[in-house]
């Protein structure tokens, strides 16, 4: 008999397994197309476990930005600067196995921090932090971040139109 | 609430978020070509992210800051996915080529 708990537990290992599975295809695939899939496999993923960390606004927000606008655009900019796969630049049979283990180290130092360290939970918390507890924080607390968010996205909007129509003419 | 769940753990939370770090990090440094490189730093911030999210969850006093931590980095990646395509773009204009390894004219 499978009680709700295991359940849930499962549907927590297979959102992280299609995490960790998204990356390595998002960094592995040999054609760029397979390589924003598997972006958004991954943050798919990671959607779901936003879930699981009690904020479903944050997790649709990440379908929205990540799967929904940010991999489109990275399709839209595969398609009009393809790369010809046999036409690679000979490159350092070894920096393959430098980077790798250079990630090696960084994953075992910050996960290994990670396990390690003691936290100490908060006593108490000052609210519960539900949707509109955020939308409270934004407008009140954080409400100048809030309007220099929007500068600096009306600013990269204007500086990516300006960058992409230079030299248009060639 | 029963905290020996397995999505009850601080720490499997933070092993995931540095395992993404990490995959990013080595798609960055071995990335062939400018797209997929961006596509790594993309993994990095998600990657910083989940450990926000995570202390949030179970260490933070004020459960909104990390969240709305989390949708400001989101903003910050879609502006710099716009600009960083855009470059790549004007690039790809000039040099018929978005390979890292051809990008050469600025070296002695």
């Amino acid at each position: 008999m499978i009680s709700a708990d295991s359940l849930t537990e499962l549907v927590f290992l297979v959102l992280a397994g299609i995490t960790v599975l998204g990356a390595l295809i998002a960094t592995n695939a040999k054609r760029l197309i397979r390589a924003v899939s598997g972006l958004a496999v991954c943050l798919i993923g990671v959607a779901g476990l936003y879930y699981f960390l009690h904020s479903p606004f944050v997790a649709l927000m990440e379908m929205l930005i990540y799967v929904g606008a940010v991999c489109v655009t990275i399709v839209f900019a595969v398609m009009m600067a393809e790369p010809f796969p046999e036409r690679h630049a000979k490159i350092s049979p070894l920096s393959g196995y430098l980077s790798f283990a250079v990630a090696i180290l960084v994953f075992v130092g910050v996960a290994g921090l990670g396990v390690k360290t003691a936290w100490k939970a908060a006593g108490s918390t000052v609210n519960s932090g539900a949707l509109i507890e955020v939308g409270k924080s934004l407008l009140t607390t954080n409400s100048m971040v809030f309007e220099l968010i929007s500068i600096v996205l009306l600013l990269a909007i204007i500086g990516s139109v300006a960058l992409a129509r230079a030299g248009r003419e060639k | 609430m029963n905290s020996q769940l397995l999505y009850n753990s601080l720490e499997l939370y933070l092993v995931i978020g540095a395992l993404l770090f990490a995959i990013g990090f080595y798609g960055i440094l071995s990335g062939r070509t400018f797209i997929s490189m961006l596509i790594s730093s993309e993994l990095v911030l998600s990657g910083a992210s989940i450990n926000f999210m995570a202390f949030n969850r179970f260490l933070a006093p004020d459960p909104t800051v990390g969240q709305i931590f989390t949708l400001f980095i989101m903003a910050i990646a879609a502006a710099e996915a716009a600009i960083a395509l855009s470059i790549i773009i004007a690039v790809y204009r000039n040099y018929k080529s978005i390979d890292t390894d051809e990008m050469v004219e600025l070296k002695g």
